[in-house]
C-alpha cells in the first residue's frame, strides 16, 4: 500500500505540470478559468490520497505511548528544561 | 464617526481580543521552558491543523497571492497552491511525524538539536542556526511589509492628515501589529500562539470567504451601473444592463471580463471598451508563465522541510496521529483562501475597476484597495482584521522560533545547563526576539519595502528549500555524514547568495537562472539550482566521508541494524 501512495504522489506531480492547458481560456461554469479549475481539483485530489495515505499507511513505531512520552518530559525538565 | 475611524475601531476591538487570549492562555503556563516552548507536547489534530496551517499561510498567501495575480494572471495558483497542496502535506508526513517521534523521546526543541545528535557534531548548530535565523527575517519582513502595505491601500483617503496617499502610514500598522504580537507571545508562549493561530486561522478563512463574496457582488453591481458589463445576445457583445440575479451571475459577470487586462483600460475610453478591443488572454491563462519555471517552481513548498517555527509546532503535537487531520486537510484549507485570493487579484486586472495609479504600481495594495473599494466601512474594517489575522499567525510562531533557537542552541548549549533557570533562559529568548523584531521593523522602512511580498518570500523560501534535502537525508539514510551536511549547508548558502546577488537582491522580478541546450534557453527558478547543488554537495561528501558511529545510527535506525 505503501508504494502505491508513493505512486499517487508521483502521479500528481506528474498531471501538475499541465502543459496541454497553458493557453486554454475557456471558463469553467461561466466564471472560473480553466487552469485555476484544474489546479482547484489536483488540490483536492491530494486530499483525498493523503486521506488514504493516513489510513493505510501512516508510519509505525511512533513514540506514541503517552506515559513514555510524559516521562522523557519530565526527564528533560528535571535535566534543565528547553536545553 | 468617519469610515477610517470606524475601521481602526474594529481592528483595535480585534487586537485587543488577541491580547486577552494570550494572557488567559498564560494562566495555564506550567512555569516551565518546556512548557513555554512546546506547549509541553499537548496539542491535538484541530490546534495542530489551525496552528500548521495558520503558520503557513502568511501575507504571502493573502496579499502576494493577490498581488501576484494582478501582475502575472490565475498561473499563480497552479505555481504554489497546488503544488503546496502535494508538498506541505509530504514534508509533514515524511519528516513531521519521524521528527515528532524523535523530538518527543529525546528532548529536541530545535532543528539544531536534533541535527548535533543525529551528526554527532556539535559545530553544525554554529553553522545552521545563523542561516536559518538569517532566512526566518525576510519572511518575517514579508508579513510585516504585508500589513502595512494592505492597511496603507484600504484606508487610503481617509486620514488625510497622516500621510500624502491619505492613508495609514505603513510603519504605524508595522510597529502595531509587531507589538501586539510580541505581547501575546510572551504571555501565552507555544500554548498561547496555537491558540491564537486556531482563533486566527478561523478568523482569516471565515472573513476570507465573506470578502469573496462581497467583493464579486459588489463589483458585478458597480460594473452593471456604470455600463461596463458585458453580456452575449444573438452572438453580439451587448453592454449589459440587468442586475446581477445572485452570487453565480455575478461571479459569471466579472470573470468574463478577466481577458481584458490593464493594457485596454490604459489604452481604451470607456464607451467603446467592449466593442472594439481584442482581449488578451494573458490574465486567464499562463500565456505569461515559462513552462519550466513553472516546473522548477514546485521545488519551492519543500521549504516547509525545513522552517524552524514549523518544526517546533511539529513537536507540540500530543501524539503521532493528531498530524493526519493536518496532512489530510491541508491542500483543501489551501484552496479555500488561494482561489479567493487569485481571482479577487484578475478581477483588478479587468476594465471593471479603476485601480489608480500608486495601486497598480505597487501590487501589495491591491486587496486592501479592493476590500475598501467594494464592501462597507464595517464590513471593510471586519475584512481587514481577517488580513491582519492571517499575518499576525505566523508572525508569532516565527517570533517564537527565533527565540527559542538562539537560547536553546546558543545559550544554553554552550553556557551549560545548570547555568540558567527557566525564568532567565525565558527573559534571554523574549530580549533576542525584541532585538530581531526591531532590526525586522528597521528594515521595513528601508527601499526592501518596495520589492514585490510575493518576490522577496520566493527568495527567503529558496533557502529555506535547498536545505530541505539535509533533513530528508538525516531522517533516512543512514550514510549522511557531519561533513556531508556541513558541505550542504555551505554549498546552500553560498549558492542562495550568489544568485540573490546576481538578481540585484531581489529587485529583479521573475529572475531565472537560463541553461542554453542547443539552440534553445531553458528559463529555471533560481531554488532549482541551489537544491539541486545543496543535494549533491551533502550526498558527494558523505560518501567519501566518515559515518556517525554505530550507537548513533542504532539510536535513529533501530530497524537497519
Amino acid at each position: 500500500m505503501k508504494y502505491l501512495i508513493y505512486g499517487l504522489i508521483i502521479a500528481l506531480v506528474v498531471v501538475h505540470q499541465d502543459v496541454w492547458n497553458w493557453e486554454n481560456d475557456h471558463l469553467v461554469f461561466g466564471f472560473l478559468p480553466w487552469t485555476l479549475a484544474y489546479h482547484a481539483c489536483i488540490s483536492i485530489a491530494a486530499s483525498i490520497v493523503w486521506f488514504l495515505a493516513a489510513s493505510f499507511a501512516w508510519p509505525k513505531n511512533l513514540e506514541d505511548d503517552d506515559t513514555a512520552g510524559a516521562n522523557a518530559v519530565a526527564a528533560t525538565e528535571r535535566d534543565g528544561g528547553a536545553a | 464617526m468617519s469610515p477610517g475611524m470606524i475601521k481602526v475601531l474594529i481592528i483595535g476591538v480585534y487586537l485587543g481580543l488577541l491580547l486577552c487570549l494570550g494572557i488567559f492562555s498564560s494562566r495555564l503556563f506550567k512555569g516551565t521552558s518546556k512548557d513555554y516552548l512546546l506547549a509541553s507536547h499537548s496539542i491535538g489534530p484541530f490546534l495542530l491543523l489551525m496552528s500548521l496551517f495558520g503558520t503557513t499561510m502568511t501575507g504571502f498567501a493573502l496579499v502576494g497571492s493577490t498581488g501576484e495575480a494582478f501582475a502575472e494572471g490565475v498561473g499563480v495558483y497552479g505555481m504554489l497552491a497546488s503544488s503546496s497542496g502535494i508538498i506541505h502535506s509530504l514534508c509533514f508526513f515524511v519528516l513531521g511525524v519521524k521528527l515528532w517521534s524523535w523530538g518527543k523521546k529525546y528532548g529536541y526543541t530545535t532543528q539544531a538539536g536534533f541535527f548535533r545528535d543525529r551528526l554527532e557534531s556539535d559545530k553544525i548548530g554554529l553553522v545552521l542556526v545563523p542561516i536559518l535565523v538569517g532566512l526566518v527575517v525576510p519572511y518575517l519582513l514579508v508579513g510585516v511589509i504585508s500589513a502595512g502595505k494592505a492597511i496603507e491601500g484600504a484606508t487610503r483617503g481617509d486620514f488625510l492628515w497622516m500621510s500624502e496617499s491619505g492613508g495609514i502610514p505603513p510603519w504605524l500598522t508595522e510597529l502595531v501589529i509587531c507589538v501586539v504580537v510580541l505581547v501575546y507571545v510572551f504571555f501565552g508562549g507555544m500554548r498561547g500562539t496555537a491558540w491564537a493561530n486556531t482563533f486566527q486561522t478561523l478568523v482569516f478563512m471565515v472573513l476570507g470567504v465573506v470578502a469573496f463574496y462581497l467583493i464579486a457582488t459588489g463589483l458585478a453591481t458597480k460594473s452593471v451601473e456604470t455600463g461596463r458589463a458585458h453580456t452575449i445576445v444573438d452572438g453580439e457583445r451587448v453592454v449589459r444592463t440587468e442586475p446581477p440575479t445572485g452570487f453565480l451571475d455575478s461571479l459569471q459577470i466579472v470573470s468574463q471580463e478577466i481577458p481584458k487586462s490593464r493594457r485596454v483600460r490604459a489604452q481604451v475610453d470607456l464607451k467603446d471598451q467592449i466593442e472594439s478591443v481584442e482581449a488578451p488572454p494573458q490574465f486567464r491563462t499562463r500565456e505569461r508563465l515559462d513552462p519550466w519555471m513553472f516546473f522548477t517552481y514546485m521545488l519551492i513548498p519543500f521549504s516547509v522541510g525545513m522552517f524552524p517555527h514549523l518544526f517546533q509546532h511539529w513537536l507540540t503535537a500530543k501524539s503521532g496521529n493528531a498530524f493526519k487531520l493536518p496532512v489530510v486537510a491541508h491542500p483543501v484549507f489551501i484552496l479555500i483562501v488561494w482561489i479567493p485570493c487569485v481571482l479577487i487579484g484578475v478581477w483588478a486586472t479587468t476594465g471593471l475597476i479603476n485601480i489608480p495609479p500608486p495601486i497598480a504600481s505597487d501590487p501589495n495594495k491591491v486587496l486592501g484597495f479592493m476590500v475598501k473599494s467594494l464592501s462597507g466601512d464595517i464590513l471593510g474594517g471586519f475584512l481587514l482584521a481577517g488580513i491582519l489575522a492571517a499575518i499576525m499567525s505566523s508572525l508569532d510562531s516565527q517570533f517564537l522560533c527565533i527565540g527559542t533557537m538562539f537560547t536553546t542552541d546558543i545559550v544554553v548549549h554552550y553556557g551549560g545547563k545548570d547555568r540558567f533557570n527557566d525564568r532567565q533562559i525565558i527573559l534571554i529568548s523574549r530580549c533576542f526576539i525584541i532585538a530581531i523584531v526591531t532590526i525586522t521593523f528597521m528594515l521595513s522602512l528601508t527601499n526592501i519595502a518596495q520589492t514585490r511580498v510575493f518576490q522577496l518570500g520566493i527568495w527567503c523560501f529558496s533557502g529555506f528549500s535547498s536545505l530541505f534535502p539535509l533533513a530528508l537525508l538525516a531522517v533516512y539514510w543512514r550514510g549522511l555524514s557531519k561533513w556531508g551536511a556541513y558541505a550542504g549547508v555551505l554549498t546552500a548558502a553560498g549558492v542562495w547568495f550568489w544568485l540573490f546577488s546576481a538578481s540585484n537582491f531581489g529587485a529583479i522580478d521573475n529572475w531565472s537562472v537560463d541553461i542554453t541546450l542547443g539552440e534553445k534557453t531553458i528559463h529555471t527558478m533560481p531554488v532549482a539550482t541551489i537544491f539541486l547543488a545543496s543535494a549533491a554537495a551533502t550526498i558527494i561528501v558523505s560518501l567519501i566521508t566518515p559515518k556517525p558511529s554505530e550507537a548513533t545510527l542504532l539510536k535513529f535506525f533501530p530497524e537497519k541494524a
